[in-house]
């Protein structure tokens, strides 16, 4: 393709043919991408208007995972008894899912739980944030055409998830932090392990920069694709890689820390543009690789740290809220993940809304993809990292 | 800016418009607003000097008591602020200003609440059902919601 040319000239260039006497007529047609697609990750229906290859729009159809999340929060006997649905929202991440659910409730409960609890949570989320950009990585280099890097997360996130493993039984959803507490204490080979993990882990990172990252190829298919502004991200609401990508530095773990979150000392990864420009694909997935770096420095912080204690002394025996609300937000690895919880004094949640990350950050697609190419779509859709449990709730 | 603040300026600013406000002893302090300002006042709330370039969270709400109702949580990103505006509307006729032109993300929030309590925003551009197929009956979050026996000859529950 002539460099100079955008998608958006292109889609008006009048195509001729020599002799035919008037410009080649192209009819926009429309191309269903999904259910079962497999770079929609899941079953996502997109709605393509092509003209020829260009993408005119694209029109999302959700609700093929629709489970109603929200009502059986309603009909559930106590808060506690949620906690296992809110980690089949974002299942590859299911422990920040439960997080963001138990500090919400803890809140409304006005309970504080033990340093080492806030701990352990804290290198639960982390650990569960490089689960989830590792699959994020690996699948994004899947459908772009590199197959080889996928191997390589999927061997990094095994060491994870024997972790997650050993503390509480599973390996996908875990039912792990309880409200006030922890189920399990975590075992007694856990410390020796992380600190093994993040020793192993980090000369990882700079393999994948190696053999993905910086490979002109994947730079070629990424950068100057799918360019969100972030003035434009931010009125979507967007959040997470997403909006970093747009080089906004907005992150909840600095912007409104929860938890313990402002003990540690880690750094806000932005895009700017490095490959192309600011706000495309290459950069939201470059954040990505930078937040992997800085979980791992959050872990190591706070596995020196990690206090003795009991985990479970303030799990509370009965849990009636009173009467009220509240709106609670927490950083997962697809951004700002927002629980609101309305109680009205009972056993059970009044109401229970989910402002899901990728629910959102899909919602901007439309706009980023409207005059790029087929196979562009694919490569956009793969930097929003969605995951349809979350989104279809 | 803190949330009386805010609501002082809303108060000067719209009068009427703001029906309710309770700050004080919430965990999230909240302004009510008549369901037919609510454009203007978050137009003005987000172009003034309050800031609010961000909408969290858009949730459809059943009162039960013939009441349905919209919260609508609002986040500064310059300025680090949120405020949470309410409004109610009568379940026989559930009418609120559409937001979707003042921030984007209301758009498929919107849609949401309309397909899953009822609420119809005037003004949105394509409301259509968002998670329940589009020839669904009912609203699923109402309270006193039935699953329908049958969907499209199909049993429900199966």
């Amino acid at each position: 393709m002539d460099a100079t040319l955008t998608a958006a000239d292109l889609a008006t260039r009048p195509v001729t043919i020599p002799g035919l006497g008037r410009p080649l007529r192209t009819e926009e047609m429309v191309i269903s991408m999904g259910p079962q697609h497999p770079s929609t990750h899941g079953v996502l229906r997109l709605e393509l208007v092509v003209d020829g290859e260009i993408v005119v729009d694209v029109i999302p159809h959700l609700g093929y995972l629709h489970r109603c999340f929200e009502k059986h929060c309603e009909a559930m006997a106590n808060y506690q008894q949620v906690i296992p649905y809110a980690d089949r929202l974002d299942y590859v991440a299911a422990m920040s899912n439960e997080l963001g659910y138990v500090i919400a409730v803890e809140r409304l409960l006005k309970i504080q739980v033990p340093e080492r609890v806030e701990y352990i949570r804290v290198i639960m989320a982390e650990f569960s944030r490089i689960v989830s950009h590792l699959i994020a990585i690996g699948t994004y280099g899947m459908d772009i055409g590199a197959y080889t890097p996928f191997l390589y997360c999927m061997r990094d996130r095994e060491h994870v998830l024997d972790i997650f493993e050993e503390t509480c039984g599973a390996r996908l959803l875990y039912n792990y932090m309880w409200v006030g507490g922890l189920s399990h204490d975590v075992p007694a080979s856990f410390e020796e392990k992380v600190k093994k993990f993040v020793k192993y882990f980090r000369p990882n990172i700079k393999e994948l920069n190696n053999l993905l990252s910086y490979n002109k190829i994947f730079i070629d298919r990424t950068a100057n694709v799918g360019v969100l502004p972030g003035d434009v991200a931010l009125n979507y609401a967007c959040s997470g890689p997403v909006l970093r990508g747009s080089g906004v530095k907005w992150d909840l773990r600095k912007n409104d820390p929860y938890s313990i979150y402002d003990r540690f000392d880690f750094e806000i990864p932005v895009g700017r543009g490095a490959k192309g420009t600011t706000g495309d694909c290459w950069d939201r997935y470059m954040v990505r690789i930078h937040e992997m770096e800085q979980s791992t420095n959050i872990i190591e912080q706070a596995i020196e740290k990690l206090p003795a204690g009991d985990v479970q002394s303030a799990i509370p025996r009965r849990i009636r809220p009173d009467a009220g609300e509240i709106y609670f937000r927490s950083e997962t690895p697809k951004g700002e993940l927002g629980y609101y919880i309305v109680s009205d004094g009972t056993a059970s949640p009044y109401r229970v809304k989910v402002k899901s990350p990728c629910f959102v950050n899909l919602s901007a697609l439309p706009a980023i993809s409207r005059g790029a190419m087929i196979a562009d779509i694919v490569a956009i859709l793969g930097s929003i990292d969605i995951v349809l449990g979350e989104i279809d709730r | 800016m803190i949330p009386s603040e805010i609501a002082e300026l809303l108060k000067a600013r719209f009068g009427g418009a703001v029906v309710e406000t309770k700050l004080e002893g919430v965990i999230d302090p909240w302004v009510k607003i008549a369901p037919d300002r609510i454009r203007e006042v978050a137009t003005f709330l987000r172009d003034d000097k309050t800031q609010f370039d961000t909408l969290m969270c858009l949730t459809g709400m059943d009162y039960t008591g013939g009441k349905l109702g919209v919260v609508y949580h609002l986040a500064s990103t310059p300025l680090g602020h949120k405020i949470t505006l309410k409004v109610d509307v009568p379940t026989d006729n559930p009418h609120v200003q559409s937001v979707e032109s003042v921030w984007k993300t209301a758009n498929w929030h919107e849609r949401e609440a309309y397909d899953m309590i009822g609420i119809v925003f005037d003004g949105h551009p394509d409301l259509r059902r968002m998670l329940c197929p589009y020839d669904w009956e009912g609203h699923p979050l109402r309270k006193d919601y039935k699953v329908p026996e049958y969907y499209n000859g199909m049993k429900v529950p199966y």
